[in-house]
């Protein structure tokens, strides 16, 4: 690990003043940031560490509906929290899905929503990587890529973003707060991340020295509560990166669709809204076959970024079964295995 | 440069002097500190070995700059006994041969007293090996290791059951 200097700021303003330098990175709880500094793929002069700063982990109940949720609340103190899981449960399964309990326990919501690509010729330094090196290329292409992307990519970069909290979010319209050097402003989560386009290496909207303060879910959100789940394919069990995952929520009135609120994760360098499969489910029944004519439509603009093609009707069959269960009704508990699409089946033989 | 913290570790309180702000907290706990339980399996957050408890919640220690947990309370496993009385969960441990080779054990002894503090997976072996998901074993001991944690999650039920009752 390269040598940083060490900053620890009293305020927000302070923090944004001795991040805007170059070279500087904010820490917060550090599961993404240490791994990739241990690898020296982040290498940052200066290390500003916004985890003494006050006021940012509370939950916060807004006067007009909406949810505020500090940027340095824990994922694990997000997903346990029982009104947030009942209010938003497609978002608290997403969390509970991703990661470890001890990783959750220290992932911030701020440091989630800005984890970098899990792509692992972006985490090998020997390897080609536009986004880690701008102009030097990618070995993705022409690399094991069967996890890369199918939405999005550009010749330049194939990567996927790995966040699970940011699939049901974006689907849910979730607003982030930032403070940078001229004050305060919102951005639509949908907006926050960048494709890759010839600027891979450019991943986000953050200007030097933004610090996320929160994010915010809207007063609408919480209208889908009895129809929200989120899903996710991954190569075992538990603790595993998406190869492909879907949110799903509805609002379903008289056995009839009134909105569709549908996103995917492990497609694309961001969580990606699928507006127009929505709009396909507006008024519609909630049947098998509008779910599938939906699924088409959010993957009709795919196409594989090597040996990939696989993704895309596994993403439109994750889709299909999202919304078939989204469309059941949230279940009263969070599952014991969170976003898994396989039957729980208990016993030590399961083990063996 | 030095960089003085402060830590409450296995409940004393340790002064220390960082002479470099990269140490993480499993470097600082076994190779200034001499606690040598903490494992060092990947250093990378995948393994869970290095697991103990910060401010009461489980964490990858390897993952934890020492420098930004100034002022935390650390447990490891060199503090879960009482003298020559295990804790119940090292008890239950032994009683089902949650271990083999005992390399992760200490990570998941760890996890385990976090898992319970949690609360979230009671009786459910599902949610039990759900929960315990971030502690790998090479030996594969993990069917004693779900059982360990669940007799202890049992015992304390019954426990909390007669205090109630």
């Amino acid at each position: 690990m390269k040598t940083f200097d060490y900053v620890r700021p009293a305020t927000v303003s302070d923090a944004v003043a001795a991040a805007a330098q170059p070279g500087a990175a904010y820490l917060a709880g550090g599961t993404n940031l240490l791994d990739l500094m241990k690898g020296g793929i982040a290498r940052p002069d200066r290390l500003v560490d916004v985890t003494h700063l006050t006021g940012l982990d509370r939950i916060e109940h807004l006067a007009d509906g909406a949810l505020r949720i500090g940027a340095l609340v824990r994922n694990a103190d997000l997903a346990h929290d029982a009104n947030f899981a009942k209010s938003y449960p497609a978002v608290a399964e997403a969390l509970l899905s991703g990661a470890s309990a001890q990783l959750r326990n220290a992932a911030t919501v701020g440091g989630n929503l800005l984890q970098r690509t899990r792509c692992s010729y972006f985490y090998d330094a020997a390897s080609a990587c536009n986004r880690r090196a701008p102009g030097t290329g990618c070995d993705a292409r022409g690399g094991e890529n069967r996890l890369h992307a199918v939405l999005g990519w550009s010749e330049a970069c194939i990567a996927t973003h790995a966040s699970d909290f940011c699939v049901p979010l974006v689907a849910l319209d979730a607003v982030v707060e930032i403070e940078g050097k001229a004050g305060r402003r919102d951005i639509a989560l949908e907006a926050l991340h960048r494709l890759p386009g010839d600027a891979p290496h450019r991943e986000s909207e953050l200007e030097p020295g933004d610090l996320i303060v929160a994010l915010r879910l809207p007063p609408e959100a919480r209208a889908f509560a009895a129809h929200a789940r989120y899903l996710k394919i991954r190569e075992r069990t538990s603790y595993a990166f998406a190869i492909v995952s879907a949110a799903a929520a509805l609002r379903i009135e008289h056995g009839t669709i009134q909105e569709a609120r549908l996103a995917l994760g492990g497609v694309a360098a961001k969580p990606w809204r699928a507006r127009s499969a929505e709009a396909t489910l507006a008024g519609a029944s909630p049947t098998p076959a509008a779910f599938r004519r939906a699924a088409e439509v959010a993957l009709a603009d795919a196409k594989p970024s090597g040996d990939n093609r696989f993704k895309i009707e596994l993403a439109q069959r994750i889709l299909v079964r999202t919304l078939m269960l989204a469309a059941a009704g949230t279940p009263a508990r969070i599952p014991a295995l969170p976003a898994s699409p396989f039957a729980s089946v208990s016993g030590a033989l399961q083990n063996v | 440069m030095s960089f003085p913290i402060s830590l409450t570790i296995n409940g004393v309180r340790r002064d220390v002097e960082l002479d470099d702000p990269r140490v993480t907290l499993l470097d600082l706990l076994r190779e200034r500190l001499h606690l040598t339980g903490a494992k060092k399996g990947c250093d990378r957050g995948q393994c869970g070995a290095c697991t103990v408890l910060v401010d009461g919640r489980r964490i990858n220690s390897c993952l934890a700059l020492a420098i930004s947990h100034d002022g935390a309370d650390v447990l490891t496993i060199e503090g879960v006994a009482r003298g020559d009385v295990l804790h119940p969960v090292q008890a239950a441990f032994i009683a089902h041969d949650g271990l083999q080779c005992g390399f992760c054990t200490p990570g998941q002894i760890m996890s385990a007293i976090g898992l319970i503090e949690e609360g979230q997976a009671g009786s459910d072996p599902e949610r039990v090996r759900e929960c315990m998901s971030g502690n790998l074993c090479r030996c594969g001991a993990y069917v004693g290791i779900t059982e360990a944690v669940l007799e202890v999650q049992q015992t304390l039920a019954a426990a909390n059951q007669r205090r109630s009752a």
